[in-house]
């Protein structure tokens, strides 16, 4: 197991590196809610932030680790007063971005899976794959009264 | 006729089963399996189901719940049934318009509209 924390003034940081199953996902997201909140995000930047950590943490231990228990998710993130930043990766292969089938498609609205991608590339401001595909590194910037 | 299962409430309203979520956050992935699980046993009683969603008490929720639903709902549409949602959060609300979900879901602001699109 690893993980490290702090939270200065002007930064909040965690990074862990475990199997998605000991990684307490509940916890991790009220810390990530608690330093949002400090720093004035928006209400939806809120929910943004925590429906993509959702989605990236959960594609990378279905998709990427097989729902392998053994395997390690790892996660970062810095949270400042003008972006939160994520780094989510996994034991997987990787994959190609552009063979995701889009679930907008009217061919695709009827199938249950494949909408995670979508809902982080929408709610962040910021969403890129690094080679081969299996780590992501995700930016929510904050919108300025 | 009311009955709590471990993550839904459920009742009956003539001939309409509605479903509510009791948690906030519609999130982790075995529990989403158990209300898939539980909503088409729902769907399964039923000749030709007609089913109201209440999002009333949800705050959050996750594609996984998304597919959830749509399994569901393909569940409601192979016996000719109807399934509607109602009392969305106008965040979540906006999951299903990025999603274009809207379009296979009726979406209603309140229940008694939801009802009503029943008849």
């Amino acid at each position: 197991m690893a993980l490290t924390q702090s939270d200065q003034h002007d930064s909040f940081e965690k990074n862990t590196s475990l199997p998605y199953r000991d990684l307490d996902i509940e916890r991790l997201q009220s810390e990530i809610a608690k330093a949002l909140h400090e720093r004035d995000y928006p209400r939806e930047g809120v929910f943004a932030v925590r429906l993509a950590v959702e989605e990236a943490l959960v594609n990378a231990y279905r998709h990427g680790n097989r729902r392998d228990d053994s395997k390690i998710v790892t996660f970062t993130c810095r949270i400042d007063s003008e972006c939160a930043s994520f780094e989510v990766g996994d034991e997987g292969p990787g994959f190609d971005i552009s063979s995701v089938p889009d679930p907008t498609d009217e061919a695709n609205l009827e199938v249950p899976s494949g909408r995670g991608l979508l809902l982080m590339r929408e709610y962040m401001s910021l969403l890129e794959f690094i080679e081969p595909g299996n780590r992501l590194r995700m930016t929510y910037r904050r919108v300025r009264d | 006729m009311s009955s709590t299962a471990s993550q839904l409430r459920i009742s009956r309203v003539g001939e309409v089963t509605q479903i509510e979520f009791i948690e906030s956050k519609i999130l982790d992935e075995s529990n989403i399996q158990q209300i898939a699980d539980e909503m088409c046993s729902v769907v399964d009683e039923e000749t030709t189901p007609k089913v109201m969603i209440r999002f009333g008490n949800v705050e959050h929720l996750s594609s996984a719940a998304l597919g959830a639903l749509i399994t569901v709902n393909n569940r409601v549409k192979g016996k000719d049934g109807t399934l509607c949602l109602s009392e969305i959060d106008a965040q979540i609300r906006e999951v299903f318009a990025i999603t274009k979900l809207d379009k296979i879901f009726p979406i209603f602001e309140t229940s008694d509209e939801a009802m009503k699109s029943f008849s």
